[in-house]
């Protein structure tokens, strides 16, 4: 007896929801500890190489660790505020995630031990497919600003405040040049949905969004940068300023809340990278296959060497002074934005060839 | 299923809207204007528009709420102090609420939106670009941006002693 079509439509949904969350909580823990690693290494340390082999098992023992450690909170906190910061951080992060396509739709192989209504069937790599995909991952990282202000509002601490301040300031100021930075790319591909734009990008590594919308793809790098804050940008942090900016009071799982959240939202920034401009699970040599397994292989390698491209920044630049930190986002970055969508714009009107819309 | 997520979620937004003018704490009444802002998203969703669904979070709840609650915050604005209730003021402000209800009620009956929504009407991406940038929407779409260009220019010159 197989399930009604909509009970199977759940049922698929529930194991892609659960998959996913599993991976990304694996992949957050897993890069706690080869960013400790990495950045020992750049600096000639050695980082945590005692638990386990190679150190691998830190995470773990972290995680035990923060697991009983006494939950913390001021005196003169807002209580209810204080608690929902790191709950809303991780439900804004976990959200985005569900729109990203990670790998080229394939079916599921005719094994005998799966029920008849699984046999063969034509998955895709990806919780939800709406319309306007990339506009739900805008909102939702537009909503994830409130965790940390909530946050740096709620601990009624100096360092905290300043901490949330800034960073409800700088998110804002990026946001603008981050969405502006889709616009050619969205313009190329007629598409909000994101595996549209990764089909448009088939053909060659020419054909890669990298190449085509090269001023977009830097704009969207630096300003996806800023929106996570990481280093450069980290100065909602800045350590030796705030102390540790908005996240100054908490401790035990709330903190370890928080550290997730920015993880997940720095694996979804590069998983988005890859599909926006590295062409997603294309292999952009002609000839090499990009179907199926081998697409998904594609896909984990760009994403796993732009994730060590934002260790490896953090390991080499300084930090901004926030009067750059605006300048920069509000007269460099939006500005060339702008220009290069009339540039597209320009182009598309001219040279319709140029126009690949997802056939539908 | 649409009926239960509407009821929910307009409850929800009726329910927090009302907290938006009771509180007296302004932070407070600023993050549940934030939930009311997500519940009407997610009607409009329900009513087959996620173009305009999306816009509404990223817009108002997530442009203009951060600098609402970013100016809050800056300035650490305190409870509101108590001030001394004069004759009805809240009688008035239900009266205003009831007379805005009525409006919009009539408004409603005479346009016949009830008839356009049940004739299953297209609300996606691709219909909203072709009717907003039609000769019958275009001129007015245009002079609306050019509208809130003066008013950024004319904000920034009030704002800035000196250029």
């Amino acid at each position: 007896m197989s399930p009604s079509p909509l009970a199977q439509e759940l049922l698929l949904a529930l194991a892609k929801i659960a998959v996913v969350v599993g991976a990304l909580l694996g992949l957050f823990s897993l890069m706690t500890w080869v960013e400790r690693r990495l950045l020992a290494f750049m600096q000639f340390r050695l980082g945590p190489n005692r638990t386990g082999p190679l150190g691998i098992l830190q995470p773990i023992a972290d995680g035990i660790k923060l697991f009983f450690k006494e939950e913390l909170m001021p005196e003169a906190a807002n209580r209810w505020g204080f608690l929902a910061a790191p709950v809303v951080s991780v439900t804004t992060a976990l959200l985005a995630v569900a729109v990203l396509p990670y790998g080229p739709p394939f079916s599921l192989p005719r094994w005998g031990f799966l029920p008849a209504w699984l046999q063969g069937r034509a998955l895709q790599l990806q919780i939800a497919t709406i319309d306007v995909g990339l506009l739900f991952i805008f909102a939702v990282t537009a909503l994830g600003v409130y965790g940390v202000v909530l946050a740096g509002w709620a601990a009624n601490s100096k360092f905290s405040l300043l901490g949330g301040l800034r960073s409800s300031a700088q998110m804002f100021s990026y946001e603008l040049a981050l969405g502006l930075s889709w616009v050619g790319v969205i313009m190329l591909a007629g598409s909000f949905q994101i595996s549209d734009i990764v089909n448009a990008q088939a053909g060659g590594f020419w054909r890669w969004n990298l190449v085509v919308q090269f001023p977009a793809f830097l704009v969207y790098f630096v300003a996806a940068t800023a929106e996570v804050a990481r280093i450069p940008f980290d100065l909602p942090e800045g350590e030796t300023e705030l102390v540790a900016g908005f996240h100054t009071e908490y401790s035990s799982m709330c903190f370890a809340l928080l550290q997730m959240a920015e993880y997940i939202n720095m694996i979804t920034v590069a998983v988005l990278c890859t599909n926006l401009f590295l062409g997603g699970w294309h292999s952009g040599i002609p000839g090499l296959p990009g179907e199926g397994l081998a697409g998904f292989l594609w896909w984990g390698i760009k994403v796993s060497l732009l994730l060590f491209v934002f260790i490896w920044l953090r390991g080499t630049l300084p930090r901004f002074r926030y009067d750059q930190l605006m300048h920069f986002g509000w007269k460099v970055l939006i500005p060339v934005a702008a220009v290069w969508i009339l540039v597209t714009a320009t182009g598309v009107a001219l040279f319709p060839g140029l126009l690949r819309v997802a056939s539908r | 299923m649409d009926a239960i997520l509407f009821y929910a979620f307009a409850a929800l937004a009726v329910a927090s809207a009302l907290v938006v003018v009771g509180q007296r704490n302004p932070i407070y009444s600023a993050f549940a204007l934030i939930v009311t802002l997500c519940s009407l998203s997610v009607i409009f969703g329900l009513l087959g528009s996620p173009f305009i669904a999306a816009l509404q979070v990223i817009v108002y709840a997530g442009a203009i709420m951060v600098l609402f609650l970013f100016v809050l915050m800056l300035l650490n604005v305190r409870r509101e102090q108590d001030a001394p209730e004069r004759g009805g003021r809240t009688l008035r402000g239900v009266a205003l609420a009831l007379v805005t209800l009525l409006v919009l009620q009539a408004g409603a009956v005479v346009l016949r939106y009830e008839r356009a929504a049940a004739s299953g009407f297209d609300a996606s991406t691709r219909k909203m670009a072709e009717v907003l940038f039609s000769p019958h929407f275009l001129y007015v779409f245009e002079a609306t941006s050019v509208l809130i260009l003066a008013a950024l220019v004319g904000a920034v010159v009030l704002a800035k002693k000196e250029l």
